[in-house]
């Protein structure tokens, strides 16, 4: 082949291999949220109740054991699973019933969920059993209006010493 | 496995045809695709410690300095940093063709699963360190691995809490998963390069380095990729919001879309039965090896050539164990072992002039034996009987010959082309069995056992032993450098060496001045 063509030929394939360099480092764009929407992130740990109440332990029961185990108080180290409801403009998008972590049911339930809504305005409910209640009831209710700008990230947290749920 | 390999063979017999002709053999860069990797590593090694320089490790700084380097100082941090990335993606590309190409050309079986099963945890390594590069930009980009990938760990019930509650809320991210992820992306290249070096322990002389030619080429076209598309970053990360429409780097990032539409779990599975069929691809099924080389002791003579020549680093030379007055022996690991009988190409014992009882080589493959080529060459050429006889050897990987007998050109295969002792063609030629011979190899550069074709080049120019002797005629030896695909090629070259031949003066009779060189120490032995 002659030179030139030849000189041209590789001058063609490096340009290939760089345009694809090139191309795939960016392209095709990729649309991960729509950028009209918001993102809501129900997420926390908490720990239900445990299942059963602590009890007082007698001197007579405790004569028994190894001087190292006897404790004044023994609770059950397994708590209840706790119940997560979370409704938008009045449709439940989320209701769940969270088992505790951990191999011993002793650890928290873990809420890690994400529901992506329209920016604007929208009415949140959330409800949060941790109790071994039987009513249906719920020990923490929350109702709220909120404005979500197109892509903010909302975030709704639980902590019973900040009164249950609240948001960032 | 061959309906997956013929088709991607074929791809790149085409692919690396028109290579051939636009680089030359030598400079073909599908010949060089290791090669490409580690020069790349190198580029982005080099150029990763110039931006290190800029670069502010804290998670609130980190940002404002990668933008420093890419718009105020674009014309050196900035150019260094979009060579950083294009290296990298191009370290990816490389790769990604390498494994296709080591997969199509069956060179992932049998004894070279080592290097197979090897490459499989520099992959990862190179993954591990692109992803964790877009990370310390801080940017939205980073801010979308840094959530999915958080996610997705936490699927793992190996993390008590969960990562992803950092990256929720502004006020929760802090420095030490950042600076973790630092770490990790010096320290993974640099295992890498160890596992790179455990990678080709098992393949000798290995190609690390590529042309020059090639290495300036793929420098200046970097140089005007990086002028003419820089590489930037994205808005700066805001853990605030959600970030929306992002510019992937496919090479690195691009199993991320899959964790928007899938679970994480199903992620993990995908990818760990996808790294189980890689690692086990050696053995699905498994080659049905050949019997591996054997050394017949009172033959070897301790030259150490076959050591040389051998290209999967299978033969060792060890103290002599039986008393014969020569300081070394030749060892086979026969688990290295591929059976391309170079190394019996390359012993000085393996010559067809010795009388048939006394033909064994001091090193042999058991099932294509040197004593066997022979007969092999003598049935063949007693086919021949045309106006120009040609006998051509033929490499099992190279052009096909399945149907190349006849009374002008008859073909005996070989395991490799370097696997024929020079003094074979002597033999053919000084005996009159042929008026020409025909070698015919792999493409040049791509020798299905790496270093045929550049051995038997050595050997008939005479610059590395066992040389061909300087009185066969050269104007009689014919060579094509062919893939599977190339049958029809080679069939025109033979012609047109049969028509050289016939316009040659008639060879004189039958030369038969004398014995072969008996097995000698002295180099100079084979071209007595
Ligand atoms: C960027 C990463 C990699 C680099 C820089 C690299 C480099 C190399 C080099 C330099 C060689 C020797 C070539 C020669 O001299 O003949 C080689 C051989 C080989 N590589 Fe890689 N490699 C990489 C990744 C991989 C991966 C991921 C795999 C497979 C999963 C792989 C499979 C192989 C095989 C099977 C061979 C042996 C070829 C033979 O036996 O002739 N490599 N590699
Ligand atoms: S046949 Fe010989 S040259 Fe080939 S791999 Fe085995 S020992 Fe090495
Ligand atoms: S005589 Fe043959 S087997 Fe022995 S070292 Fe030399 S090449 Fe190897």
């Amino acid at each position: 082949m002659l030179s030139i063509v030849k000189y041209i030929g590789q001058a063609l394939v490096y340009a290939a291999i760089m345009a694809s360099l090139g191309f795939l480092a960016t392209s095709p764009a990729y649309q991960h949220f729509p950028p009209d929407h918001a993102m809501i992130k129900l997420t926390f740990a908490h720990g239900g109740k445990h299942i059963t109440d602590c009890v007082r332990t007698s001197r007579e029961d405790l004569k028994d054991l190894a001087p190292n185990m006897r404790k004044q108080v023994r609770c059950s180290r397994d708590r209840v699973a706790i119940t997560v409801q979370l409704e938008i403009d009045g449709k439940a998008v989320y209701d769940h019933t969270l088992q505790p972590a951990g191999l011993r049911n002793d650890g928290p339930s873990q809420v890690y969920e994400g529901f992506p809504v329209t920016a604007g305005k929208h009415v949140l409910s959330m409800r949060l059993r941790d109790t071994k209640r039987t009513d249906g009831g719920f020990d923490y209710e929350t109702t709220a209006e909120v404005e979500l700008s197109p892509k903010q990230l909302f975030v709704i947290q639980f902590r019973p010493e900040f009164g249950g749920f609240y948001f960032n | 496995m061959t309906f997956l390999q013929a088709p991607i063979r074929a791809f790149f017999a085409i692919l690396e045809s028109a290579l051939d002709r636009i680089f030359g053999a030598k400079f073909n860069p599908l010949y060089h695709l290791g090669a490409l990797g580690f020069f790349m590593y190198w580029v982005v090694a080099v150029t990763g410690i110039y931006i290190y320089i800029f670069f502010d490790t804290g998670i609130t700084e980190a940002y404002d300095s990668v933008e420093y380097m890419t718009h105020d100082q674009w014309y050196l941090a900035g150019v260094m940093r979009s060579f950083h990335r294009y290296a990298s993606d191009a370290m990816v590309l490389f790769m990604v063709i390498h494994i296709f190409r080591e997969f199509a050309m069956d060179r992932y079986r049998g004894a070279r699963w080592f290097t197979w099963v090897t490459g499989t945890p520099v992959m990862i390594l190179i993954f591990a360190s692109g992803i964790t590069g877009y990370w310390l930009v801080w940017d939205e980009l980073a801010q979308f691995i840094a959530v999915r990938s958080a996610e997705w760990l936490d699927w793992l019930p190996i993390f008590g809490t969960a990562i992803a509650a950092n990256f929720l809320t502004p006020d929760a991210l802090d420095d030490r998963f950042f600076t973790l992820m630092i770490f990790i992306h010096i320290a993974a290249p640099l295992i890498l390069l160890f596992i790179l070096w455990i990678h080709l322990q098992r393949v000798s002389n290995a190609v690390t380095n590529p042309p020059r030619a090639l290495a300036v080429g793929m420098m200046v076209a970097m140089l005007v990729l990086s002028l003419v598309k820089p590489a930037v970053s994205h808005g700066p990360a805001d853990l605030g919001t959600v970030v929306s429409v992002l510019d992937l780097d496919w090479f690195y990032l691009g199993m991320y879309p899959l964790l928007d539409y899938w679970s994480s779990g199903t992620v993990w599975a995908t990818l760990g039965v996808l790294l189980l069929i890689l690692l086990l691809l050696p053995w699905l099924p498994p080659m049905r090896r050949a019997a591996p080389a054997l050394v017949t002791l009172d033959q070897c003579n301790g030259c150490t050539r076959c050591q040389a020549d051998c290209p999967y680093a299978a033969i060792t030379m060890v103290p002599r164990t039986d008393g014969l007055k020569f300081d070394l022996q030749a060892e086979v690991n026969p688990d290295k072992c591929v059976s391309c009988g170079i190394c019996a190409g390359a012993c000085p014992t393996a010559t067809p002039f010795r009388r048939r009882a006394d033909l064994v080589a001091g090193i042999d493959l058991p099932d294509s034996s040197i004593a066997d080529l022979r007969d092999r060459i003598h049935a063949a050429a007693d086919l021949l009987g045309g106006k120009t006889r040609i006998l051509v050897m033929s490499c099992q990987h190279a052009a096909r010959t399945d149907d190349l007998v006849g009374p002008e050109a008859t073909a005996v295969k070989v395991p490799c082309i370097g696997a024929i002792p020079p003094s074979f063609i002597d033999y053919m030629l000084s005996e009159g069995l042929a008026d020409g011979v025909m070698l015919s190899g792999c493409s040049e550069g791509e020798c299905y056992n790496r270093f045929g074709g550049h051995w038997t080049k050595a050997r008939l120019e005479g610059t590395r032993d066992p040389n061909l002797r300087k009185r066969v005629p050269r104007e009689r030896i014919g060579t094509f450098w062919g893939n599977k695909m190339q049958g029809g090629g080679l069939r025109r070259e033979i012609e047109r060496f049969a028509g050289s031949l016939a316009d040659l003066p008639k060879p004189p009779l039958p030369d038969r001045s004398g014995p072969p060189p008996a097995p000698s120490r002295s180099k100079e032995a084979s071209d007595a």
